[in-house]
C-alpha cells in the first residue's frame, strides 16, 4: 500500500501535462452532457413510475378529461362579487381566457350553464350575457343561483359571495413542455397584470396545476441563479483567507467548476432532470469538492513553509491524503447512495449527482489538483502556528475532565433521544414553497376561500356499461356525497347525482319537490343524453363520466390539510363506503394532494432502510481500513450521536418532519464520518508507528487534525447555511439539519470520541 | 404578332385574377349546394363509436331523417336505438342559418317531449367529437369563403376553402375545407378552434352516389388532436325520397317516432 502511494504520488507530478490534459478532456467529455440537462417541469417528477398513487391517478386522468388548469381566484376589495362591474370584469376575463394557448375550456360564474324550466321547454343558457345591462332583479338571480347550487356555491363563488374564479383547463401538446408552461404562465400572468390596472380595487391571486408546476421549475432556477453563485463567492472567500495564495485558490476554484460540470453533465448524459430538490448537488457538490481540496493544499503549503520543494512538496502531499482522502470520498459517496432508497426521484437523483460529483472531485484534488499547482507560483511566508498550542491545552482539558464530559455527553444524547421521538412526520405539501413565493400565498387565499390544489378525486365504478344510470348505484353516489358534505373538512362535493337533481327538477316544472333522484334506468340514461345534448363547446359529460358510463369521477374540495390529516380522512371514507356501499363501488381517494400525502411515510421507510445499510457499509469500511474491530464499533458512536443530537433539537424546535429530511441520516452519516476518519487515522497512527500512549496519540490528534476538522465543518456549514435561504422548503428544513448535525460531529468527535477511547482503548500493560 | 400574345397574355391572366379567392370560395360552395339541391328527404342508419386517449370505446346507434329545407337549414330527426336505456329517445332539429337552431327531445321513460332551447351550435353531438355545427347543412350564408389552392387528398384532386361562420357561438375562428372536384361534398375538414389553434381533423371516406347524383360518404372520422379522443361514424342504408314530410318533423312526430 505504502508502495503505491509513493509511486503514485511521483508519477503525478512526473507527468503533470499528461495529467492537467487528460483531466480536461475527461471533464469537458463528461460536461457535454450539460446540453442536455433541463428542469422537469411536472409535480409528478416527485413520484416514481411504478409509484401507486401516480399509477392510479394517471388512470383516472387518462379515463376522464385532464385536469391540468389554471385556477385565478377574484376578490374585490369592497362588496360581494355580484355588482355590475364585477360581473362585467368576470364576463371579459372569461373570453379573454378562451384566448389562452392550450387552453380547452373555461369556467366562470358567467358562462355556467344554467338550467331551468319554462312551461315545457328546458332552457340551457350562461348564468348571465351582457353584465352591464342587468337590472336589480338579474342580479338577485344570480346571486341566488350562485349561494344555493351545488355545482357554484363553495366552488365557483365563497361562502360569503365574495370571491369567485375562473377556471381554465389546459390540454398540453407536451411536444415542447417547458416552452408549453412558460407560454401559458406568461399569458396568465399578462392577463391578470391587465385587468390589475383596469380593475385597481379588485384583488387576483393564481393557483392551480400548471402554476404549481412552474413554482417548481421557479424555485428549481431561483435557487441556481441566487444561492449557487453566493456559495461559490463565500466558498472563494474562505479560501482566500485559510491558503492566502491566490494560486492555491486559484486551483480549488477549478476544481469546483470541473466536479461540477463533470457531475452535471453525466446527469445530463444519463437523463436525469433537475428539480427543485435536487438542485442543492451543485452547492452539496462544491462543498465537498472544497473539503477535498483543501488536506491537499494544506499540507502541501505546510511542507512549503518547512522549505520543501514544491514537486515534493506536492507527491509528499497526495502520499500523505491518498488513504484519508480516497476513504472519506467512498463513506461520503455511500451516504449519498443511500439516497437511492427514498421513494422520491428528485432525491434518488440529488444523491447520484453529488455522488458523482465527489468521485469526480476525488480524483481531480489528487491528480489535476497538483499537477496544476506545481505550475502555479506559490508564496508562503513561515509562522508559527499558535493553533496547535491551543488545540494541545484543549486536549489536555478533556483528558482532566474526561467523566465529566462522559456524563455530560451522555445525558446530552439522551436528552435529544427522547426529542427525537417528538418529531412528527407531517407535512402541507403547499408549504414546501415558503410565503416569499407568491404562489404560496395565493394559494393559501384560494385554499381558504375556495380550495383550489386541495382536492380530492374519486372515480366511483358502476356495474357494466352504462351502469351509472341505475338507481341503486345513484342512491349510493348521492349517500356518499351527503355524507361527505356533513365532515367537517369537506367545502365542496362536485358529484354528478347532484346535476341529475337539478334535471329532475327542471323536468318537473321546476317544481323543488322533484329535486330528487331519478327512478329508473332509462330515464336516467335518458336525462344523461339530454343532459349531454345541451351541454357547451369545450365540455363534455366525460369530466364526470367514463366514456362507457360505467364508473363517475367526485371531487371532493377540502379545507388546507397536512398528510396526516388527510389520511385520516381518507381512511374514514373508506370506513364509510365499506360499509354503506357495495363493494363494485369502493374507490381509493386520488389526486396531487393525496400523492403527496401516502410519499411521505414511504419515502421514510425507504430511507431508514438506506441509512441502516449506509451505516453498516460505512462501519464494515471504517473497520478494514482502521484495521481494528474495536475501534471500528467506537467509531460508529460519533458517526450516530450527531443524527441524533440533530433529530432531537428537530423535535424540540419544530416537531413536523417533511419528506426532505427524511434523507438527511444518510447524507449526513456518510459526511460527518470523515471526522471520524481523520481523527482516528491519526490517532492510530500515533499509537501504532510512534508507539505513543493512548493520552499523548489522543493529544497527537488533536494538534495535528484539530485544524483541518474545524476548517472543513466550517465549509460545509457555510454551504448549508446558503442552502437555508432557499424558499423551497425542502431544501431549507433539509440544509438547516444538516447545518446542526454537522455542527453536532464536530463537538462530538472533539469531545466525545477522545473519551470514548480514553476509557475503551486503554493502555495495555 | 408578338405584341398581340403578348396582350392576350396579360389579358388572360387578368381575367383569371379578375375572380378573388372570395368569389372563387363561395362559388365552389353554391356550387356544392346546387348539386345537392332537390334530394328531399333521406334516412340512413348510423353507428357512432367514441374512442378516449386510453383507448377505451363506447358504441352508440341511430336512425336519423333528414328533410330539405329551401331557403333554410334542414330538418333532422334522430332515433337511438343503442344502449338500450336510451331506446326510443328520439332528437329533432330545425337547423337554421344564422340562428340557434331549435331543438326537441323525446324522453320515453318520462313519455315528454322537452324543447331545449339552447344557444349553442358548438356543443358536442351526444358527447362526441362532432359538433352540433359539423353535423349540421352546409348551407351558403353560413360562412364566409376563401379559396386558398387546389390540392388532392389520397389521391383525389380537391379544391381547398377556408370558410369562417357567419353566426355567433360557433367554437371555431374558422375550418379549412377540402371540397372534392368531381363530387362536391368535402372530403377533409380541419377546424380551427377560439384562439385558431389546429383542434380537429374530419376524414370522410367511402363516398357513394345515390340516384345518379347524391353522394354520401360511408364513414366520417372526426379526430381531435388536443384531447387525442376520437369519434368515428358509420352510415348505412341511405335512403332518398322516401315520402317524408313536414308531418313527420313536429313535437308530436317526435313521440310517434321508434
Amino acid at each position: 500500500m505504502h508502495r503505491i502511494e509513493g509511486f503514485f504520488s511521483e508519477w503525478v507530478i512526473k507527468h503533470r501535462v499528461i495529467v492537467i490534459v487528460l483531466s480536461v478532456i475527461i471533464v469537458a467529455a463528461a460536461a457535454s452532457g450539460l446540453r442536455h440537462l433541463s428542469f422537469n417541469n411536472d409535480y409528478r417528477a416527485f413520484f416514481g413510475e411504478d409509484n401507486p398513487e401516480l399509477v392510479a391517478f394517471n388512470e383516472v386522468e387518462n379515463t376522464y378529461t385532464k385536469s391540468d388548469n389554471v385556477f385565478i381566484v377574484i376578490s374585490p376589495n369592497g362588496g360581494d362579487v355580484f355588482q355590475p362591474k364585477v360581473l362585467g370584469l368576470i364576463e371579459d376575463m372569461t373570453q379573454d381566457a378562451w384566448q389562452m394557448p392550450h387552453s380547452r375550456r373555461v369556467d366562470s360564474l358567467q358562462n355556467f350553464q344554467n338550467t331551468y324550466a319554462e312551461e315545457d321547454d328546458l332552457i340551457v343558457e350562461d348564468l348571465y350575457e351582457e353584465a352591464s345591462d342587468l337590472s336589480e332583479n338579474d342580479l338577485q338571480r344570480i346571486k341566488k343561483i350562485a349561494l344555493s347550487d351545488p355545482l357554484l356555491f363553495k366552488r365557483m363563488v365563497s361562502e360569503d359571495g365574495r370571491v369567485t374564479a375562473i377556471n381554465i383547463v389546459l390540454e398540453y401538446p407536451k411536444l415542447n413542455p417547458n416552452e408549453e408552461l412558460k407560454e401559458v404562465v406568461a399569458t396568465t400572468r399578462q392577463l391578470i397584470k391587465d385587468y390589475e390596472e383596469k380593475y385597481p380595487n379588485v384583488s387576483f391571486y393564481v393557483t392551480g396545476v400548471s402554476f404549481l408546476n412552474t413554482s417548481f421549475v421557479e424555485a428549481g432556477e431561483g435557487d441556481v441563479m441566487t444561492l449557487v453563485p453566493i456559495s461559490f463567492v463565500l466558498m472563494m472567500i474562505f479560501m482566500f483567507f485559510l491558503l492566502k495564495s491566490p494560486s492555491a485558490v486559484f486551483g480549488v476554484m477549478l476544481v469546483i467548476i470541473f466536479s461540477d460540470m463533470a457531475a452535471l453533465g453525466m446527469a445530463g448524459h444519463i437523463g436525469i432532470q433537475l428539480s427543485p430538490a435536487s438542485v442543492p448537488s451543485t452547492q452539496m457538490i462544491m462543498v465537498l469538492a472544497v473539503a477535498n481540496s483543501i488536506h491537499i493544499l494544506v499540507s502541501f503549503i505546510f511542507s512549503l513553509e518547512h522549505k520543501v520543494p514544491q514537486g515534493k512538496a506536492l507527491s509528499e502531499s497526495i502520499r500523505l491524503n491518498l488513504q484519508p482522502i480516497f476513504l472519506t470520498s467512498v463513506t461520503t459517496m455511500i451516504g449519498f447512495l443511500g439516497m437511492n432508497f427514498s421513494e422520491v426521484p428528485p432525491f434518488n437523483d440529488l444523491g447520484n449527482i453529488v455522488a458523482m460529483g465527489v468521485f469526480v472531485s476525488l480524483c481531480l484534488s489528487l491528480t489535476f489538483l497538483p499537477a496544476l499547482m506545481s505550475y502555479l507560483p506559490v508564496k508562503v511566508k513561515y509562522q508559527e502556528d499558535s493553533d496547535v498550542e491551543k488545540l494541545a491545552h484543549f486536549s489536555t482539558f478533556v483528558i482532566k475532565n474526561q467523566n465529566f464530559i462522559l456524563v455530560g455527553m451522555a445525558a446530552i444524547v439522551l436528552l435529544s433521544g427522547y426529542f427525537v421521538t417528538q418529531n412528527r412526520a407531517e407535512e402541507q405539501f403547499l408549504k414546501y414553497f415558503d410565503e416569499s413565493i407568491q404562489f404560496r400565498t395565493d394559494s393559501d387565499f384560494a385554499a381558504s376561500t375556495l380550495g383550489g390544489l386541495y382536492q380530492l378525486v374519486y372515480s366511483v365504478p358502476a356495474e357494466g356499461k352504462g351502469g351509472i344510470s341505475e338507481p341503486a348505484y345513484l342512491k349510493n353516489l348521492d349517500n356518499f356525497s351527503q355524507w361527505l358534505k356533513q365532515q367537517p373538512e369537506t367545502i365542496n362535493v362536485y358529484v354528478l347525482t347532484d346535476t341529475m337533481r337539478r334535471l329532475n327538477k327542471n323536468m318537473h316544472g321546476d317544481d323543488a319537490e322533484w329535486y330528487t333522484l331519478p327512478e329508473s334506468r332509462e330515464l336516467a340514461a335518458q336525462y344523461l343524453l339530454l343532459y349531454e345534448m345541451s351541454l357547451p363547446y369545450g365540455l363534455d359529460l366525460n369530466n364526470q363520466v367514463n366514456v362507457d358510463k360505467s364508473a363517475t369521477r367526485l371531487f371532493i374540495t377540502v379545507q388546507a390539510m397536512s398528510n396526516v390529516q388527510l389520511l385520516d380522512y381518507e381512511s374514514r371514507i373508506q370506513v364509510w363506503l365499506k360499509g354503506n356501499v357495495p363493494t363494485s363501488m369502493q374507490a381509493p381517494g386520488t389526486g396531487p394532494m393525496m400523492m403527496f400525502a401516502h410519499i411521505s411515510d414511504k419515502n421514510i421507510n425507504g430511507m431508514l432502510k438506506g441509512s441502516i445499510l449506509a451505516l453498516v457499509l460505512i462501519s464494515i469500511i471504517l473497520i478494514f481500513a482502521l484495521r481494528s474491530l474495536k475501534i471500528g464499533i467506537i467509531s460508529l458512536v460519533p458517526n450516530i450521536v450527531p443524527v441524533v443530537i440533530g433529530f432531537g433539537i428537530w423535535g424540540l424546535v419544530y416537531v413536523q418532519v417533511n419528506m426532505g429530511l427524511a434523507i438527511v441520516v444518510s447524507m449526513t452519516l456518510g459526511i460527518v464520518v470523515d471526522d471520524t476518519v481523520h481523527f482516528l487515522s491519526k490517532y492510530l497512527r500515533a499509537k501504532r508507528e510512534k508507539g505513543y500512549s493512548t493520552e499523548k496519540a489522543i493529544t497527537y490528534a488533536y494538534t495535528h487534525v484539530g485544524k483541518a476538522l474545524v476548517v472543513s465543518s466550517i465549509v460545509l456549514t457555510v454551504g448549508f447555511v446558503v442552502l437555508m435561504m432557499s424558499p423551497f422548503a425542502l431544501n431549507s428544513d433539509m440544509a438547516k439539519l444538516t447545518t446542526w448535525i454537522i455542527a453536532a460531529a464536530l463537538i462530538v468527535d472533539f469531545l466525545l470520541l477522545p473519551v470514548l477511547l480514553l476509557k475503551f482503548d486503554k493502555d495495555e500493560k | 404578332m408578338k405584341k398581340i400574345g403578348l396582350l392576350l397574355l396579360i389579358l388572360s391572366s387578368v381575367f383569371a385574377y379578375a375572380q378573388t379567392p372570395e368569389e372563387k370560395g363561395r362559388e365552389i360552395a353554391i356550387e356544392a349546394d346546387k348539386r345537392d339541391n332537390g334530394f328531399a328527404n333521406s334516412s340512413s342508419k348510423m353507428t357512432m363509436t367514441l374512442k378516449n386517449a386510453n383507448g377505451d370505446v363506447s358504441i352508440r346507434k341511430m336512425r336519423s331523417k333528414t328533410l330539405e329545407v329551401h331557403g333554410d337549414g334542414d330538418k333532422g330527426l334522430t332515433i337511438f336505438d343503442h344502449p338500450a336505456d336510451i331506446k326510443g329517445t328520439a332528437f329533432l332539429s330545425f337547423t337554421h342559418v344564422l340562428d340557434a337552431d331549435d331543438q326537441w327531445l323525446y324522453l320515453p321513460a318520462l313519455k315528454r317531449v322537452k324543447r331545449i332551447s339552447s344557444k349553442n351550435k358548438s356543443g358536442p353531438f351526444m358527447g362526441s367529437e362532432f359538433a352540433f355545427e359539423d353535423l349540421s347543412s352546409r348551407e351558403v350564408e353560413k360562412y364566409a369563403y376563401l379559396y386558398i389552392k387546389d390540392e388532392a387528398v389520397n389521391g383525389e384532386d380537391a379544391f381547398v376553402i377556408e370558410v369562417r361562420p357567419n353566426y355567433k357561438y360557433s367554437g371555431y375562428t374558422r375550418s379549412v375545407v377540402w371540397i372534392s372536384k368531381e363530387k362536391y361534398q368535402p372530403l377533409k375538414i380541419d377546424y380551427y378552434d377560439r384562439k385558431n389553434s389546429l383542434l380537429k381533423t374530419m376524414s370522410a371516406s367511402g363516398y357513394q352516389q345515390y340516384l345518379g347524383q347524391y353522394w354520401r360518404p360511408d364513414v366520417m372520422v372526426m379526430a381531435n388532436h388536443q384531447t387525442k379522443k376520437e369519434t368515428r361514424l358509420g352510415f348505412a342504408d341511405y335512403q332518398f325520397k322516401t315520402g317524408l314530410s313536414e308531418r313527420d318533423f313536429n313535437k308530436s312526430s317526435l313521440k310517434r317516432a321508434r
